[in-house]
């Protein structure tokens, strides 16, 4: 019974947190390029308001287009479920494993595009078109870095792989280090940060995410966009326990929780830093050029099967 | 098993993987400029995985294989190429292959064939490096890929150098090297061999004004 309480308020600190690295990586970035930075608590207050507004919904709008912000929000909420956030073991990694994980993120985007294509608006239609066609690409290269993991750790269970790694102490792995480099690029892509596409930017040739929520308001915008938030902090929040998992809380007790959350704030923080950077550093690339990218993460993923299976077992 | 060896024997491993990205990278990329660099990369990354290998079997002429490495493969021949690109004024062309993504997916197909390749001669060996043999096989393959898949001069030269490379990784780690007399004279050759390209490269551009080796099969300088 404490377990499960302990999972559901990891699970209700890391939804609130979700906006909150959203906010930090963004104030980085305003550093690193000379402006004022908004302060931290503005996506709360974006929240707040998209809130209180009224929804407005277009007369040809159909249930799917109602039902889909609720939708992406749950899948999207038993995502951050699953990952292993403060402490591993938790009742809740037992329910999905890693490849489950996917298939949340997978549901929730399907709806996403369809409900982009539903008003029947050009730049929904474009906009799923567009998010379809990246994630056909991104989805192969990040179960080719799960499976690699899985290799090394004998197990697809997200608790089981960072225990395995946490047994093993610092390994230098020519797999892992593969596996990192392409979930980060996939991450890059899936949560649409710079250089596949801008978060910041409603400029029309250009965008993706954006392109599929422009017919939504109020409380469904604010639910799609915390939801988005979430996913980066998902993301966020793999790579640096699955791939540095030193200091996750193995037990209970209080001592090692409040180490661990210390120890992931930092982590994350550093995180966000190196996000901010790599978005100031970079362009956006064209949308002809991510296939390109994608086919790195994809090989990036096979370089380090293939690096498990010739180097690390025999 | 990979968690019971030291860290520095886990570095070779992780090294040879690298070697094998790079040659991914040079496989993929396509910027003329980028394409040198990387070979560059790959020399160092090459050097240090032999002054590993050096360490961990206590053969000391292996690092100055690894110094005559650097010192070649690393610097020399990149700045080599560098130079002679600039001079052609070629340097901000793109050298890609024709299909970038099915090159990228043959060339993983080939790591596979070399992995079942080496596996029985692996079993021979007890050495930490044998497991590398296979990369140091794929390593010779892309290399050779990377000069059926292109078809201008610079990109086709880099490959053939990656390949040597891939020649003297694979001594490194089936028998910790050559001799050291094969050693000095194959680096003697690969270094005639780049200047001899840096001839040729304007040679080629005198005589069909481009450095497009495709057009070299054609007889007649008309259009079909």
């Amino acid at each position: 019974m404490n377990d499960w309480l302990l999972a559901l308020i990891e699970l209700i600190l890391f939804v609130a947190l979700a906006p909150l690295f959203s906010a930090w990586v963004k104030r980085v970035k305003c550093w690193l390029q000379n402006r004022r930075a908004p302060a931290l608590l503005q996506p709360y207050r974006d929240l707040r308001r998209l809130f209180a507004k009224q929804v407005l919904l277009s007369h040809n709008a159909s249930p799917v287009f109602r039902a889909t912000p609720y939708i992406i929000a749950g899948a999207t909420l038993l995502a951050a479920a699953v990952v292993p956030f403060i402490s591993v073991n938790l009742p809740t990694a037992a329910i999905a494993d890693v490849i489950v994980l996917a298939g949340f993120f997978a549901l929730a985007r399907f709806f996403l595009a369809l409900a982009g294509m539903d008003v029947g608006t050009a730049f929904g239609g474009m906009g799923s078109s567009r998010e379809m066609t990246i994630s056909a690409l991104a989805e192969p290269a990040m179960l080719m870095a799960v499976f690699t993991l899985a290799m090394v750790a004998h197990s697809t269970n997200l608790s089981t792989v960072i225990d395995q790694l946490l047994a093993q102490g610092l390994v230098l792995r020519p797999s892992l280090l593969f596996a990192l480099l392409s979930l980060v690029l996939v991450g890059i892509a899936e949560t649409g940060r710079i250089p596949i596409d801008n978060p910041a930017t409603h400029l029309e040739l250009t965008m993706i995410h954006e392109a599929m929520i422009l017919e939504y308001s109020g409380r469904h915008l604010a639910l799609i966009e915390w939801a988005a938030q979430l996913k980066l902090l998902i993301y966020g929040v793999l790579i640096v326990n699955i791939f540095f998992p030193w200091g996750i809380a193995t037990s209970g007790s209080p001592g090692a929780l409040a180490i661990a959350s210390g120890v992931v704030f930092v982590k994350l923080l550093v995180l966000g830093v190196l996000l901010a950077v790599g978005e100031t550093v970079l362009a956006k690339m064209r949308l002809f050029r991510v296939p390109a990218f994608l086919v790195l993460a994809l090989t990036l993923a096979l370089i380090g099967l293939l690096s498990h299976i010739i180097l690390e077992v025999g | 098993m990979l968690e019971q060896l030291p860290l520095y024997q886990q570095a070779i491993l992780t090294l040879a993987a690298m070697v094998l990205f790079t040659s991914f990278a040079l496989l993929a990329q396509s910027r003329v400029v980028s394409i040198i660099h990387i070979f560059a990369w790959q020399g160092l990354l090459v050097a240090v995985t032999t002054a590993l290998v050096a360490y961990d079997s206590g053969k000391h002429d292996l690092y100055l294989s690894a110094i005559m490495t650097i010192a070649l493969k690393a610097l020399f021949i990149p700045w080599l190429l560098h130079r002679l690109v600039k001079r052609l004024g070629i340097d901000r062309e793109e050298h890609g292959a024709e299909h970038p993504a099915t090159v990228l997916m043959i060339g993983a197909g080939l790591v596979i064939f070399c992995y079942y390749v080496a596996q029985p001669i692996e079993q021979l060996s007890a050495s930490v490096t044998r497991n590398t043999i296979a990369i140091s096989m794929a390593v010779v393959l892309l290399g050779m890929l990377m000069l059926v898949s292109r078809s201008k001069a610079v990109a086709q030269v880099v490959g053939f150098m990656s390949l040597e490379n891939g020649l003297f990784f694979a001594a490194v780690a089936a028998t910790h090297g050559m001799p050291m007399a094969v050693e000095l004279g194959v680096a003697f050759d690969v270094l005639v061999a780049a200047v001899i390209f840096g001839v040729f490269f304007f040679h080629i551009r005198d005589s069909i004004e481009s450095l497009d080796v495709d057009q070299l099969n054609r007889l007649s300088e008309q259009d079909e």
